[in-house]
């Protein structure tokens, strides 16, 4: 089912007598395709888990609409909206067993859906099979590990086939490997059932590591909606280029003059663009080629190899921060001598942003 | 299990010393005097050994009478009084504006001095030489002859005495139940919610189970007070509760020992062993019935 959000708007009046109003949701555009599994990604309060609650109707919006499809479900409350909703916490009942949490749903349904026990039976059995925890039905929440409690409040939100499933942090509680696991699993089980499925996260690996479609949020705004990839490849602004990778993008203050980009004393690229001026340089930090003729001199600090490849943490005058990495194939670690090290860089890994309102200057 | 060290008995000593002389031995003394006929405490004499206190007790007219109104209090006050205290802390969770403000007001009778409740309660049914009572009046409104609840008939003194017990033991339940409703996590609410559950589904699938625990306690330490109910009857119907045929089983065995028939301490701990027994079992059997109602988490 397509979801369409029009101009929604949540804004949580401000507790205290002088507080400010707080817009969680700042009129938010966004279509969300059929079948997609979306990510949600935005640093801790940029309203994401507002959305989601918007969506699931358990907040009611400010301003603007909603659809599920051609239906405005502005005004449904969220047992007629047919999503299932998966919170942080799981909230599990923790006086039912696995099968007992499962079958709730089920056994809401009143009138013409109401179900036998037989058919509840299965589906339950159907829903626990899919996110495979057919084997723990007997069992109390309490008895499960993270991991195991994350799947059947999956099972639990995904056994009366919504139409739209929504994910609050689904991965937060687990531990690191786990958090790999279960996020294959989400995956696998979100192909499985073809449902459309937001899940909000502020990892930006989780987001990008799964997603058909990533929305970059921040302070109740979409910064960008796109494919991971290219949104990786392709920042709009300056904040979407940061919250993006690890390690980070790398950021020095830098300008152009006469068609090349300067940082400090070197003109370090090449540029082709109608803007001269101060701005910010963002570097990936796989953008960096190390060569004993680079444009680009820096201090060196050390090198950290792990494995498939190695950092180079590095100093320069006009990085913002301390020190920075780069990251290089293992094959060509370069023969240092000294404490500086040159780089060339790759023009694709390299943005450039306006200085004032951060967004991304385009250059060939 | 570690390993028995003296260290521990050590730090166990002053709870076991003082609950040994205070507790244990007066426990264990009642016991023997109960079966020891004619003991007297002045003497420290008795005639024999045998169940002839027992027998004496349980076919005294008194105190089968006593026996009869303290399950009637525990039957009926226990019950009202939780699921009263239930639906006004359910009602009390669901109110925002004025919370704290309805909040004091049920508990002001916990607070309050019982000498003041019980005044309160003689001007609501006392009749005096001017007016038959609060409640005579509100009843004669509805062209009710007046009742006289305090020296009238059983049934018109036992409601009173429920009345007083229920309104003196609903503050607290309510206190600790607004707080249990507290409790509960709103995301099982929340959850329920986008389930489209109803909600009287959610209140028995999911409120009462989560807070089964503080229920189950309230309902032990109810049926125990109840049973062990004394003072509320003395406040109503003066000391005399016998000739009042309002006595309870603590009442019947104070009775025994200072009452004006009193001075018969074999008597008394007879009847005190005997509510020992059934104050025993009711718990017990409370017990046996919350393993399968109530859910620890």
């Amino acid at each position: 089912m397509e979801v369409t959000l029009k101009d929604l708007t949540k804004i949580f009046p401000g507790k205290g007598k002088h507080a400010a109003d707080v817009v969680a949701v700042d009129h938010v555009d966004l279509q969300i395709p059929d079948g997609c599994l979306l990510g949600l990604l935005g640093p801790s309060g940029c309203g994401k888990s507002t959305v989601l609650n918007l969506l699931s109707g358990l907040l009611a919006p400010t301003e603007g609409k909603i659809f599920f499809g051609d239906q405005d479900v502005t005004d449904l409350p969220p047992e007629k909206r047919g999503v299932g909703l998966v919170f942080q916490s799981y909230a599990l009942y923790p006086h039912l067993t696995v099968l007992q949490n499962i079958l709730f749903p089920l056994q809401n349904l009143r009138g013409k859906d109401k179900l036998t026990k037989e058919e509840m039976l299965q589906k339950a059995t159907e829903a626990a099979k899919l996110v495979q925890i057919d084997t723990l039905l007997d069992r109390k929440p309490s008895e499960l590990s993270g991991g195991q409690q994350q799947r059947v409040a999956i099972a639990r939100a995904l056994v009366k086939m919504p139409k739209l499933l929504l994910l609050d942090e689904p991965l937060s509680n687990l531990d690191a490997r786990l958090r790999l696991q279960t996020r294959e699993e989400l995956r696998r089980i979100q192909n499985e059932t073809g449902i459309t499925t937001i899940f909000v996260t502020h990892d930006q690996e989780e987001a990008m590591s799964i997603s058909d479609l990533i929305v970059v949020m921040k302070d109740g705004k979409i910064h960008q909606i796109g494919k991971p990839q290219d949104i990786y490849d392709d920042p709009q602004d300056l904040f979407v280029a940061k919250f993006l990778g690890t390690p980070p993008i790398d950021l020095f203050d830098g300008y152009t003059k006469d068609g090349k980009l300067w940082i400090g004393e070197e003109a370090v690229m090449d540029v082709d663009g109608d803007y001269d001026g101060h701005l910010t340089v963002g570097i990936r930090p796989e953008g960096f080629v190390p060569s004993q003729t680079g444009a680009f001199t820096c201090g060196l600090q050390r090198l950290e190899v792990m494995g498939r490849d190695v950092s180079v943490v590095c100093q320069h005058p006009f990085f913002i921060g301390d020190t920075f990495r780069a990251i290089i194939d293992s094959d060509d670690i370069p023969k240092v001598t000294g404490s500086t090290i040159r780089f060339d860089l790759k023009p694709s890994k390299v943005y450039l942003f306006r200085e004032d309102d951060e967004q991304r200057i385009l250059f060939d | 299990m570690e390993k028995k060290s003296p260290k521990a008995w050590l730090y166990l000593l002053p709870a076991i010393l003082f609950l040994g002389a205070f507790l244990v031995y007066p426990l264990i003394d009642v016991l023997i005097y109960s079966f020891e006929e004619g003991y007297n405490s002045a003497s420290q004499t008795h005639f024999g050994i045998g169940s002839y206190n027992y027998s004496y007790v349980l076919r005294d007219p008194y105190f089968l009478q006593a026996v009869k109104n303290t399950f009637i209090l525990v039957i009926i006050t226990v019950p009202v009084s939780t699921l009263l205290a239930l639906l006004i802390s359910m009602a009390l969770s669901s109110i925002r504006r004025l919370r704290e403000l309805y909040q004091t007001i049920f508990f002001l009778p916990y607070v309050t001095n019982t000498l003041a409740v019980g005044l309160v309660f003689m001007i609501a049914f006392q009749p005096t030489a001017y007016t038959d009572g609060l409640v005579n009046g509100l009843l004669s409104v509805f062209g009710i002859a007046p009742i006289d609840f305090i020296s009238g008939p059983y049934w018109a003194k036992m409601f009173v005495l429920c009345f007083y017990t229920v309104w003196v033991v609903l503050p607290f339940k309510i206190l600790i139940l607004t707080s249990a409703l507290a409790s509960v996590d709103q995301t099982y609410y929340n959850a329920a919610k986008v389930d489209g559950t109803p909600a009287w589904r959610i209140f028995t699938k999911i409120t009462l189970p989560l807070i089964s625990p503080t229920l189950f306690y309230l309902v032990i330490t109810g049926f125990i007070g109840a049973f062990k109910a004394y003072s509320d009857a003395v406040a109503l119907f003066g000391t005399d509760l016998n000739a009042a045929g309002m006595n309870t089983i603590v009442g019947y065995v104070y009775d025994m020992l200072y009452g004006t028939s009193g001075g018969y301490p074999s008597f008394a701990s007879a009847a005190a062993i005997i509510l020992f027994v059934i104050v025993l079992t009711i718990t017990c059997i409370n017990l046996l019935v919350s393993r399968k109602h109530v859910h620890y988490h």
